[in-house]
């Protein structure tokens, strides 16, 4: 194109580089798609709650008489059943959260607007992450949702308990949806999400402290202690349990925190194209 | 941002596109074998070739969805390896697969696009606005993706991939499956853009008659090109009638049309 049709299209040259305003308009841009997509789906966020909600209201009340839970921290008393496995709930709502937020990455590739997001000039690292960030703000919502509900169900820690565990919350959300976006850079199809599902969620839940206690766990079967053990869910769920008591559980803190970096990394080398697995499937 | 320093690359004399060498293969199967070709900046070219002929694997490419392995592609001067963002921001795309989310209203798709290039809301709804200007879109953008029909979904996409004004636009197969009507209005919107808008265009088609005789012309065929230049000359370099007749000499297929001539007159 010739200087003249410059001038008459009134086309300004693009500057290089970007400013540090066009990273947080576009991280809030993706925030903003990722609510908007949330309050469209309304089932999405009521049964989200339902399903936590369920088993705090009918499992938990089953299993108050047979599930003694004695005196561990970072409680300082006897407990009721529904105070411990609320934080496991909790995992329980951040779990799902990130798996459908992979699986809506899935679906946006299958219908192409994972496309437009790919092709953003911003760097490629730069857009999962504001995805992630954009996926875990909704799921924090739903979290506090949730408290907001068991507090009339005798889940009453104090005040500053939901200040400090907001952190934890965020950190466990990022480690579970860093997993869930490695998982869909995985998985092809939409139809083979549902074995991620069996396969990742039920046994991440089942293996790990958020129904019951890890000394019990040992006791009835130390191979089972084990592995829940290494599950990062149970540590995310601790950590969060902790901070709701307004303690740091550093343990569980640099697990969760060293998962999450590991998950995320993977999930940055799967979808860059230079690296990844995407660029070697036909989409 | 850097004090809208212009670079080298924009210079007038340098291509928009230039794809040299590049060669893509699934597994055992080549799906574009050593491809060169330019598009000059200001110009409409078409990239013409049969289903399967590799172009939407071209388009993979050049919007980086794909790694460049084998060869290199720069935008307007910029290295798709080495500097992907400045290659990628001078760039628009229309996918040929419907890549709006049609949960949101249009003006919905229209900002968020616009925030994936660091465009604020405001700043995107003046620039829908002035794209907009005399199209009847202007009225229902609040209305959700999902109320429009085939042809005005791609005109949004069209109206998306100008709305960060790009100096190159990549437009894979934006006719298929859009009825005569349909195809000769995006046809007739794009060139109209391109012409108020001063950018340059590569249109992948597979159908003769959306190609003028003032175009450029790529032919790919089975992931080679087969031809390139101004569409005159390879008509003439083929010994052939027409842009049709050329390209059945060169890749032994024959020409399709799908109407659009009569839509025109």
């Amino acid at each position: 194109m010739s200087d003249a049709t410059l001038q008459r299209s009134g086309a300004a040259p693009t500057p290089r580089g970007f400013p540090l305003s066009a990273y947080l308009i576009c991280a809030g841009g993706i925030i903003w798609r990722e609510a908007l997509r949330f309050v469209h789906q309304r089932e999405r966020f009521v049964s989200a709650l339902v399903r936590p909600l369920l088993w705090l209201f009918i499992f938990a009340a089953g299993f108050r008489q047979v599930l003694g839970v004695s005196i561990i921290a970072p409680y300082q008393t006897y407990i009721l059943y529904e105070v411990y496995i609320a934080p496991g709930l909790v995992g329980m709502i951040l779990l799902f959260n990130g798996m459908q937020s992979s699986l809506s990455m899935v679906y946006d590739r299958e219908t192409g607007t994972m496309k437009t997001l790919l092709v953003s000039p911003l760097p490629r690292w730069f857009l999962l992450v504001s995805k992630l960030f954009a996926g875990v703000a909704v799921g924090v919502v739903q979290v506090y949702v949730f408290f907001a509900i068991a507090w009339f169900w005798e889940v009453q820690p104090e005040w500053l308990g939901y200040l400090y565990a907001l952190p934890a919350i965020f950190l466990a959300g990022l480690m579970l949806g860093a997993m869930g976006m490695l998982l869909s850079s995985l998985v092809q199809q939409l139809e083979n999400f549902a074995g991620v599902m069996n396969f990742v969620i039920f046994p991440m839940y089942f293996a790990s402290a958020a129904l019951y206690p890890l000394w019990r766990v040992q006791e009835s079967s130390p191979l089972l202690y084990r592995i829940c053990q290494f599950n990062p869910f149970t540590h995310a769920v601790e950590l969060i349990r902790f901070a709701l008591y307004q303690q740091f559980n550093v343990d569980a803190f640099l697990i969760v925190l060293g998962c999450t970096v590991l998950f995320l990394g993977g999930a940055i080398v799967a979808y860059d194209p230079a690296r990844g697995l995407i660029s070697r499937k036909r989409q | 941002m850097q004090d809208g320093t212009l670079s080298h690359s924009e210079a007038p004399g340098l291509p928009a596109l230039s794809v040299e060498r590049v060669s893509h293969s699934y597994g055992q199967r080549k799906a574009l074998d050593d491809v060169s070709f330019t598009v000059p900046q200001g110009s409409f070219t078409a990239l013409l070739g049969p289903n399967g002929a590799g172009k939407s694997t071209l388009f993979s490419l050049v919007t980086r969805l794909f790694n460049v392995r084998h060869g290199a592609i720069h935008i307007l001067g910029f290295d798709l390896n080495g500097e992907p963002g400045e290659a990628l921001r001078r760039l628009g795309v229309v996918f040929q697969a419907r890549t709006l989310d049609l949960d949101l209203s249009i003006s919905q798709n229209l900002i968020y696009h616009a925030a994936l290039h660091g465009l604020p809301a405001s700043a995107a709804r003046k620039r829908v606005g002035e794209i907009l200007a005399t199209s009847e879109l202007r009225g229902r953008l609040k209305e959700k993706a999902r109320n429009l029909s085939g042809g005005q979904l791609r005109s949004i996409e069209i109206v998306r991939a100008f709305m960060h004004r790009p100096r190159l636009i990549l437009l894979d197969e934006p006719t298929v499956g859009l009825d005569i009507r349909s195809r000769a209005a995006i046809l007739a919107e794009v060139r109209r853009l391109v012409k108020e808008e001063g950018v340059s265009v590569l249109w992948a088609t597979h159908l003769i008659d959306e190609i003028d005789p003032g175009d450029r012309v790529v032919v790919l065929h089975q992931g080679t090109v087969r031809a390139e230049g101004p569409v005159p000359e390879v008509v003439a370099a083929e010994r052939a009638k027409s842009i049709g007749d050329a390209f059945t000499r060169l890749t032994g297929l024959s020409a399709r049309t799908e109407g659009l001539e009569e839509v025109r007159r």
